[in-house]
């Protein structure tokens, strides 16, 4: 193949993987940036995501695409209620306290992922995408519903954002992020908003896992790859920064998808760890993070 | 004198009468007690245990599920046929997580802690590679179903054997001719980053030369890999056959990308069924292997021509005609490999009752007397077909199924001979000091 449309293919599949990693990662700085949590169980929720999919699609017959759909309206919201459950039972009673919510989330990590094993199994389970069309380009041929996810991303990452700056609700979260002592003094119900926040950090993921699933099965150990590429890209982003985050995950996306073609995959990971290294050492905050206040 | 105090001295004791005979009531009590007399026998009918290392978790555990029905199947069947040399047999099992480093701690919790007459199961290369020098530090038997070269490369040690499945380099070579007389001469190898991957990687090209045919580019992909199109540019446009060996659960992105790389206009595929083990050919995005080729152990689908003792094999297992458990049709089964199990703990039977085992001290005897077996013929104990075993390799060797992907479903279209895949060994355990 030639050096254009080799290029090209690199690209395409760097995008995929950005769109998929922004949500994910956005899901994961929200989280951190609000409350100061470090999930580690947040590839979970995305693992519980993409399981939640498949039972949803496979539990309704008829054409994929209805499958499909209730399974990105239904499988979110029961993620995210099962993240509003452990944020009620575990992390709200150990007050957010930073050391100890990372312990907790990692046994979090492991009870989501035994149940999902115990009642989903070891198998990897395809969900049927909405639509099969397949773009033919002079040079080799591509998934149209690798494309679809891209734009569905970009969409939801937009909305997120018109959350985030342009209604009440994003008022108060950002309230909340800069300083949580004033804005529970101004009467903002603290709890509340952090509830809110953590189950809408896992819905992300749950979403992004529900795109990501016609075209990876749904598998019960799906979750580790995505914490740490959400990890590196949160790093490199900055905590908390919904554009840093963003611009990252196109970054890393982007590099994996052409590094991995034209020389290795590993090589790939190898620069994105460096990355992070160099980021950690010479901009701590991150590439857009606020420096500390 | 080591008696100082004179306790064995009788003369210096008054022995009456009335505690002699109560001594002897109370020791023929003690010997006609059931615990006791059980006690007594514990050498010939305590059950024999075997250590099952199982893949229940990692990447392996969809061949770890149907690695312990099928086991727990012909543990049952040896069972109602009176067991081993008329004991019962047990199955104790742990789990290896797929994990070379846990692989080797289970083997020595089965040596030291169940204390276990062998060790047996396991598939995955690197976690057996990982393994066998634990069963030989604590010379214990093990027995596995592991499919790769590295048993019979001689490279691992006297303990470890695999009586129950081909390995990989005899595979290829006995299947290399057909590849390159139908399917095509210039083959491309696609193979998973580890072992397995390599035994594939270092046979098939001499395999294929022999022939005439030549493999063009191999390409090497992580195991945790989950998407793949980013390696398909590597494919050389001149590619005649695509040969495939994917493992672990995204086997199933791997094709369905190929699908949409090539669409219609595709090289020939051939590939080995370990790509899709426990996965339904029917699923959504396979359609692109209709008319493709894969290497079967065992046929997942049940054949006009099979034997009873397949037919009886399938029903004992518990899968359909389709290869699926019964009463569960998604529920599809690695029916290409696990016979292996089945067929393994057959050759326990007949190589224990050979040595006349006894329990762990008859473990070298247990070593000696597999590895003086020469053949297992075809019938109930080995459903999969005939086989001979190398004792000086620890290897079987028996027939392999290539199946075309015909109307959804994998129909055998070519049966290899045991003589195929026979090759020169590579060294002798026998030599190794037991």
């Amino acid at each position: 193949m030639h050096f254009g449309p080799h290029l090209l293919l690199a690209a395409l599949e760097g995008l995929v993987t950005s769109a998929v990693l922004a949500l994910t990662a956005l899901g994961l700085s929200l989280v951190f940036g609000v409350m100061r949590v470090v999930n580690v169980a947040h590839g979970e929720f995305f693992m519980l995501g993409a399981v939640l999919a498949w039972a949803v699609s496979t539990a309704i017959s008829g054409h994929p695409a209805i499958g499909f759909v209730a399974a990105l309206v239904i499988a979110p919201l029961l993620v995210g209620l099962v993240a509003l459950v452990a944020e009620r039972l575990v992390l709200r009673r150990l007050n957010y306290n930073p050391e100890g919510t990372i312990v907790a989330t990692i046994g979090m990590l492991y009870i989501i992922q035994q149940l999902a094993l115990t009642f989903y199994g070891p198998e990897a389970r395809p969900v049927e995408p909405p639509f099969s069309y397949r773009i033919l380009l002079p040079w080799f041929g591509y998934s149209g519903y690798k494309l679809s996810v891209v734009a569905a991303s970009a969409i939801l990452l937009v909305i997120t954002w018109l959350v985030l700056t342009r209604t009440k609700i994003g008022l108060i979260m950002r309230a909340t992020q800069y300083d949580r002592e004033t804005a529970q003094a101004f009467g903002i119900p603290v709890e509340r908003v952090y509830a809110g926040v953590f189950a809408v950090g896992a819905m992300l993921a749950a979403i992004a896992a529900v795109l990501i699933v016609p075209i990876s099965q749904a598998h019960y150990l799906m979750g580790q790859d995505p914490l740490l590429l959400s990890f590196i890209v949160v790093i490199i982003g900055g905590l908390g920064s919904l554009r840093g985050t963003v611009v990252a995950a196109i970054l890393i996306g982007l590099s994996d998808g052409i590094i991995s073609m034209f020389f290795s995959p590993t090589l790939a990971k190898i620069i994105a760890t460096l990355v992070v290294a160099m980021v950690l050492v010479f901009r701590p905050q991150g590439l857009f993070g606020a420096t500390s206040r | 004198m080591a008696d100082k105090n004179g306790f064995f001295d009788l003369s210096k004791t008054t022995l009456s009468r009335r505690t002699a005979l109560k001594g002897m009531a109370a020791g023929a009590g003690l010997a006609l007690a059931p615990g006791f007399v059980r006690y007594s026998q514990a050498q010939s009918s305590a059950p024999i245990r075997i250590g099952f290392q199982s893949h229940r978790t990692g990447i392996g555990a969809a061949y770890g599920r149907w690695y312990e029905k099928t086991s727990a199947a012909a543990v049952k069947a040896i069972n109602d046929a009176g067991g081993i040399s008329g004991r019962k047999v047990e199955l104790v099992i742990e789990d290896d997580g797929t994990d070379p480093a846990r692989g080797a701690e289970v083997v020595n919790k089965f040596a030291k802690q169940h204390k276990t007459d062998i060790v047996f199961g396991t598939l995955f290369s690197h976690v057996v590679i990982g393994s066998a020098p634990a069963a030989g530090e604590n010379k214990i038997p093990y027995f596995v179903v592991s499919e790769g070269h590295h048993v019979a490369s001689t490279k691992l040690n006297r303990y470890v054997f695999q009586p129950g499945i081909t390995d990989v380099k005899s595979q290829i070579q006995s299947m290399a001719p057909w590849i390159a007389a139908n399917a095509g001469k210039k083959v491309t190898q696609i193979f998973p980053d580890f072992a397995f991957g390599y035994d594939h990687r270092d046979y098939l090209p001499p395999a294929l030369k022999a022939q005439g045919g030549d493999v063009i580019a191999q390409i090497a992909i992580p195991p945790t890999e989950s998407s793949f199109t980013k390696y398909f540019p590597q494919i050389p446009a001149e590619t005649e056959v695509i040969y495939h060996v994917m493992v672990g659960p995204a086997v199933l992105t791997f094709v369905k990308e190929l699908g949409e790389f090539y669409g219609s206009q595709r090289p020939q595929l051939f590939g080995f069924i370990d790509s899709l083990e426990a996965v339904d050919i029917n699923s959504p995005g396979l359609e692109f292997l209709d008319g493709s080729h894969f290497w079967e152990g065992s046929p997942r689908y049940a054949q006009p021509d099979d034997s009873a003792a397949q037919k009886a094999y399938r029903a004992a297992v518990g899968i359909d005609d389709n290869g699926a458990a019964v009463g569960d049709a998604k529920d599809v089964s690695t029916a290409a490999h696990m016979f292996g199990c089945w067929e393994t703990l057959y050759v326990v039977k007949k190589a224990m009752e050979d040595a006349g085992y006894k329990g762990p001290e008859d473990r070298a005897k247990l070593v000696e007397a597999t590895e003086a077996l020469k053949e297992f013929a075809e019938g109930p104990e080995h459903p999969q077909g005939p086989k001979t075993f190398n004792g000086k390799i620890h290897q079987c060797f028996g027939i392999q199924n290539i199946s075309k992907v015909e109307g959804g479903k994998l129909k055998v279209v070519h049966k290899t001979k045991i003589e195929d895949g026979l090759y020169e060994p590579e060294g002798d355990y026998t030599t190794q000091a037991l």
